[in-house]
């Protein structure tokens, strides 16, 4: 089978759409979400929606289904919550690694399963890495700046623990999305350095998706996208780019900016739009779509999807719309300073 | 701009914004005074938990112009880890310090993990060794690779610190194999530290310490040209403790000196180093002894001189003669050396000598500005320098503005047109943060009735099209310093075009040119683009583009101006007739070969000649293009005496003498040519078949197809080679090639000067090597001519009579008009195998290096001249590729001047 790396140079890849908006329209109960194994828990459970992949996995693997019916390359692990810190939530921290493997192995069975029924299209499983419900570069107290809610160490070892579970479960790529602190992304990617040390592992690619997430085009945690760019290059990712708080529109000058800078590949998945007054999105497929084909039309794209509020149905617009672009290329990366320095007038 | 993307191997740094270490960024400002080893005030604020006044040192590090923020916890009395941790947190939480990258600095490596654990951005390691040997060092240089550091490496091993000149480069290649090698490190994530040590102890041993790190700076720079340099600099002054004057004065010098070999980036007190031009030249030469160990006795003198400035007390420190000179040169002084003590008092006294406050600003203030600017440029000032500067600017202006403001209220009275003022947005474009132009420009347009609506350096696109939008601005204005820049703005223009803009962009800065704007940035915007020169022409332009009436005839005529430039710049040309090959064939150069005896060469066959005498060549040198290559057009020798030009034409002149009596003196270049006569006939009207000792070659002429009036010949080089039917039986024609350089060993010197940012003399050199190789090729013609093939031994001609090219036959090169193919320089150095005789490359892309050298043809027939082929049509593309057995794409691509109109 063709490498992720061979498919992303030879055409744009899609990734799947929303998982929460999805879950969502199955308009589960607090019973669904515990489904036996938690009918007695303790705490409420609904809205935990990683947990379906324990109580409910039929539901999420549909899902998946739809994407990849869709069109859709590469489909995220139901998993963007599923470490010890965002769980305690729930009081579930001790799930973490349990929530992480059987997502994988959701997506992974999904994916197989899909390949062996129609054709042998390489298509590809995510692991997602969220960013985590604490940050590490700023102080959930105004009246005390130095103080954090969690260490570096907490943090990395949480990730460490979901990147075990996701790997074993069988997932292709690793993906820190929606990040908003830097410094909890140097996290995963200390954790997933380390694990695959520890492991004797070949690595897996790395996919790192940053949130800018107003038209100050910083991260929530202050940097400005080249800053976050500089900061996350020690994982050598596989693609750098932009999701989530914003629709494709946008996200323009900042994707156009990725697409400048990058040494790897470049990724964007917007939400449907920004949220109306409501807080739901509804920008309908057409509509990002054409966004997103613009970005396909400049070149900078290499791996496009959706994120909040985009549908199987956006999906497929998205593939029909991009397909016939070519990727943007790898920009030349040079060992020495005597390359390229175009000639100046 | 969508030619291929090159990712540069920079430094790239990160606090809240980027660091990106270019070649030409200049020296780099680690804040110092947020050590708690260096400073006392910090460390106490440290211990007694007052974090935020500690804080307030960092900023005033900021302020003053530190671009890296060195922070160091390393004190018995305090728990170094917590400490980091709540200092660093804390600064997380600064916006205006976070936004630069910190250097975390401790000797103990669990503070550094401490400090690696609180940093969002790409931070800098200070430091790690091989003082533990190989295992630990590599263990730790995982771990600041697991956080993304990059790492300082002191040059410490085994055996201790490295202290001489050949331990350091030993200690510091070392560590660049393993860290390379075992650890897959970017060379430019490793930043040395070659141990910046006191000197003037009194110990002899030590007073060569600060040569041995300017050479070792310089050596390791050599060996490992992606890496960077960076050292504690006041710890060279450590013996003067007490003496700040001395000290700082020693800093300025060392600095001077470090850079120059290469210095990277260095640990200063940012705001308190000394213009190095402006310490007092006693002080600066004994200094100067001190720190290149020159004598013996240096560190005597020096102590002599620090203990008089001791004894004249703390305020006679302050040399304050210079307030005996007139306003105007007080005025300088105090913006080249940042002080601010007097500002007030002195503009004031300026306003009341000039007619009008804004006379102040663009006299006295400017010229100071205009001095700060040219020492910065040759790396006699630092940045933290030109902030200080900068602000006197600032706080001289203040001054006058409510003079200025009143000024334009009284106008407005007169005028008695409430009209309201015309905005203008500024800003300095994104990845640039030079903005004193762009200062001065707003005040100018600010003074003279417009509302500036200044956005600051490093400026995103989008915030100034948004600002433009919502504020209703009626021009916007970029500036910017840096080569990248020109890009940035090219990207603002396509994107006020994709937004639908139509008021004027105006461009403005030390890097931008008319010739940039009207080719790269005019065509992308429809609204109108104007470069600005500098503050001076601003008014003028505004007043013009702002001003309904005169607007449309300006921009009309801008963009006529511009339209000329681009087709000068593109070589366009008009519609002309052109002839199929064939009937071109028909109409070669009448030549009667008959009668025709071809000279035959003293010397048949290739000679070499390596390390050619400079001075022999100077003589040959054609100044004209030296002039053009600075855009002074003009004839030589008469631009010397232009009225508008002239003054600095001599300028210029008079420093190529200097420079080029340097490079002859000190052979800081090598010329090397080779030759080749070779026995030759024309065959198939085009081409002409060579007898080489690498074998027979054809070479392939292109002919002229444009259509000519009656009796001018369709021209082609082959047309001045006997051709193979006409030759008598035994008979032969012959050709000849050459290659010469100038240019072997230029890297090195352009690398000297590279690193005292002195684009000045980089282009000077450049340009002179290149005048040097033409000389030599004029040179090796005419003893080709008299000498090696000798068919005109009698020739005597002036320099001016060669340079008009009156002498017989001629020399074209391949790529140049008469035969524009560049692939035929194959051909020519295959013949001459000139890249093993004289070490000139060829590239793929076919350009020679050294830059600096000459290669072509020797054609010896006395109607034989220099013509250019210009354009051609279908038919000779495909019957040259045939004759080339080359594909007719590939033909194409390499003619492709020829191809298009």
């Amino acid at each position: 089978m063709k490498s992720l790396y061979d498919c992303a140079q030879e055409r744009i890849l899609v990734i799947d759409g929303a998982m929460g908006t999805m879950i969502q329209r199955h308009r589960l109960s607090e019973q669904d979400f515990r489904g036996q194994r938690f009918a007695h828990f303790h705490r409420d459970l609904r809205g935990n929606n990683d947990l379906l992949n324990i109580t409910q996995p039929q539901i999420i693997r549909q899902i998946h289904e739809a994407y990849l019916q869709a069109g859709a390359d590469i489909i995220e692990t139901n998993t963007f919550s599923s470490t010890r810190i965002a769980q305690a939530d729930y009081d579930l921290q001790d799930l973490a690694y349990e929530l992480n493997l059987s997502g994988a192995r959701i997506a992974r069975e999904a994916v197989d399963q899909f390949m062996a029924n129609h054709d042998h299209k390489p298509r590809f499983v995510a692991g997602a890495i969220g960013p985590t419900n604490k940050t590490l570069s700023i102080s959930p107290d105004v009246t005390n700046p130095g103080y954090r809610a969690v260490t570096f160490d907490e943090v990395a070892d949480a990730y460490y623990e979901q990147v075990k579970g996701l790997v074993e479960g069988g997932v292709d790529i690793l993906l820190i999305e929606t990040i908003f602190d830097t410094l909890n992304a140097k996290a995963a990617i200390y954790a997933i350095r380390k694990y695959f040390r520890d492991a004797h592992r070949q690595p897996l690619p790395i996919m790192i998706s940053v949130t800018i997430t107003d038209a100050s085009g910083r991260t929530l945690s202050g940097q400005t996208l080249e800053a976050f760019y500089i900061s996350v290059m020690h994982a050598r990712p596989f693609s750098v780019g932009l999701n989530c708080a914003l629709g494709a529109r946008q996200m323009r000058p900042y994707l156009e900016e990725l697409s400048r800078i990058a040494s790897c590949f470049v990724s964007v998945y917007p939400n449907a739009g920004l949220p109306n007054a409501f807080g739901e999105y509804d920008e309908l497929p057409h509509d990002t779509a054409e966004a997103i084909e613009s970005f396909a039309r400049e070149g900078w794209v290499n791996i496009v999807g959706g994120c909040c509020g985009t549908t199987p149905d956006h999906i497929q617009e998205i593939v029909r719309r991009v397909q016939h672009y070519p990727p943007r290329p790898l920009p030349i990366v040079a060992h020495s300073l005597q390359i390229g320095h175009a000639v100046e007038m | 701009m969508n030619s291929q993307n090159v990712i540069q191997p920079y430094l790239r740094l990160s606090g809240l914004e980027p660091l990106v270490v270019r070649p030409e960024t200049n020296f780099i400002n680690i804040g110092e005074r947020t050590n708690v080893t260096g400073s006392k005030k910090f460390a106490r604020l440290i211990r007694e938990g007052k974090y935020e006044e500690a804080l307030s040192v960092a900023r005033q590090q900021v302020e003053n112009g530190a671009q890296i923020l060195d922070v160091n916890m390393d004190d018995a009395l305090l728990d170094g880890e917590k400490a980091m941790t709540t200092f660093l947190q804390l600064l997380a939480a600064e916006p205006d310090i976070a936004r630069i990258p910190i250097m975390i600095d401790s000797s103990r490596f669990n503070i550094i993990l401490a400090g690696l654990k609180c940093v969002q951005g790409k931070c800098i390691v200070n430091s790690i060794s091989l003082k533990e040997g190989e295992t630990k060092f590599l263990e730790q240089a995982r771990i600041c690779q697991d956080f993304g550091a990059a790492v300082v490496v002191m040059a410490f091993d085994e055996q201790g610190q490295a202290d001489t000149l050949q331990r350091r480069v030993d200690v510091c290649l070392r560590a660049f194999h393993l860290l390379t090698e075992k650890l897959g490190y970017e060379p430019q994530d490793i930043i040395f530290d070659p141990n910046v040590f006191a000197v003037a102890t009194g110990i002899e041993e030590h007073n060569h310490y600060a040569v041995d790190f300017i050479e070792a700076t310089r050596k390791i720079k050599q060996f490992m040209p992606l890496c960077k340099v960076s050292g504690g600099i006041s710890n060279v002054s450590f013996s003067f403790r007490g003496n700040d004057v001395v000290r700082e004065a020693m800093h300025a010098v060392f600095l001077y000196h470090a850079i120059r070999a290469g210095l990277d980036m260095g640990i200063v007190n940012a705001g308190a180093i000394p213009v190095y031009d402006e310490i007092p030249e006693e002080l600066r030469q004994r200094v100067e002894d001190v720190i290149l160990d020159r004598r013996p006795d240096a560190t005597e003198r020096l102590m002599e001189y620090a203990e008089q400035v001791k004894a004249k007390g703390k305020q006679v420190l302050k040399d304050e003669s210079w307030r005996q000179g007139s306003v105007q040169e007080r005025l300088i002084h105090a913006l080249v050396n940042g002080i601010t003590d007097y500002i007030e008092q002195d503009v004031e006294e300026a306003r009341l000598q000039y007619p009008r406050p804004l006379d102040v600003i663009e006299g006295p203030l400017m010229d100071g500005m205009n001095i700060v600017g040219d020492l910065f440029g040759s790396g006699k000032m630092f940045l933290p320098q030109v902030v200080k500067s900068a602000r006197v600017m600032k706080k001289a202006v203040a001054v006058l503005l409510p003079y200025m403001e009143q000024e334009k209220l009284q106008l407005q009275h007169t005028q008695s047109t409430q009209q309201t003022s015309k905005k203008i947005v500024m800003a300095t474009v994104k990845g640039d943060v030079h903005d004193i132009g762009k200062n001065i420009v707003g005040v100018v347009l600010g003074c003279n009735g417009y509302e500036i609506l200044d956005l600051g350096v490093m400026v995103p696109a989008e915030k100034i099209l948004e600002t433009a939008r919502q504020t209703k601005a009626d021009a916007i204005g970029l500036s910017g310093l840096i080569t990248p820049s020109l890009d940035e703005m090219v990207h603002v223009a396509q994107e006020m075009e994709r937004q639908g803009f139509n008021i004027p962009l105006l461009i403005g800065g030390a890097t931008t040119s008319r010739m940039h704007t009207a080719v790269k940035i005019a065509p992308e915007y429809s609204g109108g683009v104007v470069h600005v020169q500098d503050a001076s022409k601003c008014v003028q332009v505004v007043n013009s583009l702002l001003n309904p009436q005169s607007r449309q005839d300006f921009l009309k005529n801008i963009h006529e101006e511009y339209g000329q430039l681009r087709i000068n710049f593109q070589n366009k040309k008009s519609v002309k007739q052109y002839i199929s090959l064939r009937e071109a064939r028909a109409n070669k150069t009448h030549i009667n070969w008959k009668g025709y005896r071809p000279p035959v060469p003293q010397q048949l066959g290739v000679q070499v000649f390596t390390e050619y005498d400079l001075e022999e060549l100077t003589h040959y040198i054609d100044w004209q293009p030296f002039f053009i290559a600075w855009e002074l057009h003009g004839k030589f020798p008469d631009i010397l005496r232009d009225a508008k030009v002239g003054e600095s034409a001599s300028r210029l002149f008079d420093d190529a003498q200097v420079l080029l009596q340097r490079i002859v003196r000190e052979k800081w270049l090598t010329a090397q040519a080779v030759i080749g006569l070779f026995p030759a006939y024309a065959v198939d009207d085009d081409d002409v078949m060579v007898e080489t000792p690498e074998g027979l070659v054809r070479l392939c002429f292109l002919r002229q197809q444009l259509k000519k009036v009656a009796g001018q010949p369709n021209l082609c080089l082959a047309d001045f080679i006997k051709p193979q039917a006409s030759l008598a039986p035994g008979e032969t024609d012959y050709i000849g090639a050459f290659a010469v350089t100038a240019g072997i060993g230029i890297e090195k010197w352009i690398h000297y000067f590279e690193k005292d940012h002195d684009d000045y003399h980089i282009i000077m050199l450049k340009a002179l090597a290149d005048r040097l190789a033409e000389a030599f090729a004029e040179r090796m013609h005419e003893r080709v001519r008299r000498e090696f093939w000798g068919y005109q031994p009698h020739e005597q001609l002036s320099n001016e009579q060669l340079i008009q090219e009156a002498y017989v036959g001629i020399r074209p090169a391949p790529g140049y008009p008469a035969c524009p193919d560049h692939t035929e320089k194959r051909k020519l150095f295959h013949m001459l195998q000139a890249t093993t005789h004289i070490g000139i490359q060829l590239t793929e892309s076919l350009a020679m290096y050294p830059p600096a050298s000459v290669c072509g043809w020797y054609f010896s027939h006395p109607e034989s001249k220099y013509f250019g082929v210009g354009k051609i049509l279908p038919d000779q593309v495909a019957d040259y590729a045939r004759r080339k057995e080359m594909s007719e794409e590939e033909v194409s691509y390499w003619l492709r001047p020829q191809l298009n109109d």
